[in-house]
């Protein structure tokens, strides 16, 4: 029996001779990958296509999309924020929107804590001293660094990820406060060593390192604006794991600029990639990344597994595991 | 003053006991301190400002080159000598100079850069800094492995090459949680290595010359190996933590790389000789191990034409384990703790005694 039929780019999910090979065989023990530029000239294929698999916003599912593909059933997104999706949209056309989240939590806490470290100890300054230092240069002009146990980190956002952060900072005998639109249980608190602030500006106020780790919604869309980037210590670190929306760049540069906080380490931008002669690129005590939140090989390959369970179910006529419903 | 360094100042004030009565340091005339000395502020070696102004509220200072300067005048003044960075070198010729030196107080744990036996011989004591370096230390073990393992370094280079124009989707790392790190030498800085290992459920293996309680190994969920071979053979991340001794240069070379995984990384926190940097150079370059990330090498830094420093998956950082603000504050506090209690005839809380 002919598998069924899933749009996907190749490209971003597994070149030939990428290592995302391995992962475009799992999907493709189940079903017959097409590449997006195939359905353009085909209404035929266009009407096998069963599901979408997404990943890294490739294909855009527009309403245009929708529209060509009358046997859609499924959207299947790699990766957990769906706030590049409209899924009221989606649904109107009898489709289900689904994503992968537990499977990314580690991986993401996990780079959360490596972007907190890497600044705070000025990790990519010293391997560049070690490299390009000048005959009897001086290693005193490296400044200082900032100790990471024993300082007071404040998590935005203490969800699945945040939560996972915060145990292991526990470990680093950080001091841990968090802003969470609910509180956590006693228990949960206590496990990690956690103290909720109802107010957003206590923690800004407080903390040595600020964690942005929220969804991104209309609510959260600049959280991190210029009255809240005032809030913190002059000698306090931003680091966003979130997304690049959360915060209001140019008040982020701005406060930079005027040593209004120290540094910044962020693993997700807008746009991504930055233009590149953008100030964030060029800021001393800034760091970027190019959204590697989830890039290990084993979470990658755990974020395919969950694509194609919830599209086999969905398939299927059965719930998937994993719908987004709005 | 506020509270915390009212507390340490007091620990300090312990141990000062000047001519006069009076102990309060605004009471103390200037007359009545003795004299240290130290290598400069500001420079290569030197200390910064603040943390001069630590020492020189118990201490009158006299540099290493004003010394060289005029030695008839200050060096029978001596009474403590501070070593930061490595500096002063504490040679045979400075020492003899030195008839009233009572104390070497130096900063950091490793004693490696001092003839202990030597420096008995002439009745002064050394002192170093332990406990208060062992967590900075710990927290750039951590820095280290996690930039290595997630590849923080070749992300941010491409976030900000030029060239950039799409997130690329090939960078991948490895997973931290839940793999496998072996801790060679558990010693205070390799258990907190361990603790900090824990909160990314990293399963523990660790060799060291004996073995921890089983409450220490149970707090931190660490295994023993016996064997360093088998913590070798299992571990995705191999951690150095040793103390330099004679017995441990070139702890890992040829052998000890081979046994290691090909996916694995090294990360040495200790001191550069104990690993064999051309063993290390070839195993990189034969794929024998995926990576490493080094705080020390030999020498410090390394040739720049040095093959380490053109190896992918390497990141070297220049011994900066202790090189922060409040770290650096706390050793200078206990440096001056030590040589006040050793020009005061009191015992020296942080005394290195040569081994026998």
């Amino acid at each position: 029996m002919e598998k069924p039929c899933v749009l996907a780019s190749r490209e971003h999910m597994g070149s030939p001779g990428s290592m995302f090979t391995s992962f475009s065989a799992h999907i493709e023990e189940h079903f017959t990958v097409v590449e997006p530029d195939r359905i353009r000239a085909s209404p035929e294929l266009c009407s096998k296509i069963r599901a979408v698999m997404l990943w890294d916003g490739t294909p855009p599912v527009t309403r245009t999309l929708l529209q060509s593909l009358p046997n859609l059933k499924v959207v299947v997104n790699g990766g957990v924020g769906v706030d590049h999706l409209d899924i009221p949209l989606i649904n109107s056309f009898g489709v289900r929107v689904c994503n992968t989240p537990h499977v990314v939590d580690n991986a993401t806490a996990d780079l959360a804590m490596a972007l907190m470290l890497a600044s705070a100890r000025r990790v990519i300054e010293g391997d560049h001293f070690s490299r390009c230092h000048g005959d009897g240069e001086v290693l005193d002009h490296l400044p200082l660094a900032t100790d990471v146990s024993g300082s007071t980190l404040g998590i935005v956002g203490m969800g699945r990820i945040g939560y996972k952060v915060a145990k292991r900072a526990a470990a680093f005998d950080m001091k841990i406060l968090y802003h969470n639109r609910n509180r956590r249980s006693v228990e949960e608190e206590q496990a990690v060593g956690a103290t909720f602030c109802p107010l957003l500006a206590d923690l800004l106020h407080a903390a040595d390192f600020v964690m942005v780790v929220v969804n991104l919604s209309k609510e959260t869309t600049h959280l991190i604006g210029r009255e809240q980037l005032s809030a913190m210590k002059p000698t306090a670190t931003l680091v966003n794991v979130s997304r690049g929306m959360v915060v209001d760049q140019e008040a982020l540069v701005d406060a930079l600029q005027k040593k209004r906080i120290k540094a910044a380490a962020l693993d997700v931008t807008y746009p991504e990639p930055l233009p590149r002669d953008h100030p964030l690129l060029s800021l001393p005590n800034v760091i970027v990344l190019p959204h590697m939140g989830t890039h290990t090989l084993e979470t990658t390959g755990h974020m395919v597994q969950k694509m194609v369970t919830n599209a086999l179910a969905a398939l299927a006529g059965d719930t998937p595991p994993d719908e987004v419903k709005r | 003053m506020d509270s915390q360094e009212e507390e340490e100042e007091n620990a300090i004030m312990k141990n000062a006991s000047y001519s006069l009565e009076i102990p309060r340091p605004e009471e103390v005339t200037e007359m009545a301190k003795p004299w240290a000395l130290i290598s400069e502020v500001g420079g290569e070696h030197g200390y910064l400002e603040e943390l001069v102004d630590l020492v020189k509220r118990h201490f009158r200072t006299v540099c290493y080159r004003e010394l060289l300067h005029d030695p008839q005048l200050h060096a029978p003044k001596i009474e403590a000598m501070f070593i930061w960075k490595f500096s002063p070198v504490a040679e045979p010729s400075l020492l003899r100079s030195l008839p009233n030196l009572k104390v070497i107080a130096s900063g950091g744990v490793g004693v490696d850069h001092m003839n202990l036996p030597f420096i008995a011989s002439l009745g002064v004591k050394v002192s170093n800094t332990p406990g208060v370096v062992s967590a900075a230390t710990a927290d750039i073990a951590m820095a280290l492995l996690l930039s290595s393992a997630r590849k923080i370094l070749e992300g941010y280079q491409i976030a900000v090459d030029p060239r950039t124009t799409e997130i690329p989707h090939s960078l991948m790392g490895f997973e931290v949680t839940g793999s496998t790190l072996g801790i060679i030498g558990m010693g205070e800085i390799g258990y907190k290595i361990a603790q900090r290992s824990k909160g990314f459920e990293m399963k523990i293996l660790y060799h060291n010359r004996t073995r921890r309680s089983a409450e220490d190994e149970m707090m931190v969920g660490a295994s023993y190996c016996e064997n360093l071979d088998d913590l070798l053979r299992r571990s995705d991340f191999v951690m150095v933590a040793v103390n330099l001794t004679p017995h441990n240069v070139g702890l890992i070379g040829h052998r000890e790389l081979s046994l290691m995984k090909s996916t694995a990384t090294l990360v040495n926190i200790s001191r550069g000789v104990v690993v064999d940097h051309d063993a290390l150079v070839k195993a990189l370059q034969r794929g024998t191990i995926h990576g490493a990330a080094l705080d020390v090498t030999h020498p410090e830094p390394l040739q720049r034409d040095h093959p380490l420093l053109s190896l992918p998956n390497v990141l070297i950082t220049p011994h900066i384990g202790i090189n922060t603000y409040q770290t650096a504050r706390k050793m200078v506090q206990k440096m001056v703790e030590n040589a006040l209690a050793a020009v005061n005839g009191l015992p020296v809380p942080n005394e290195v005694k040569p081994k026998n």
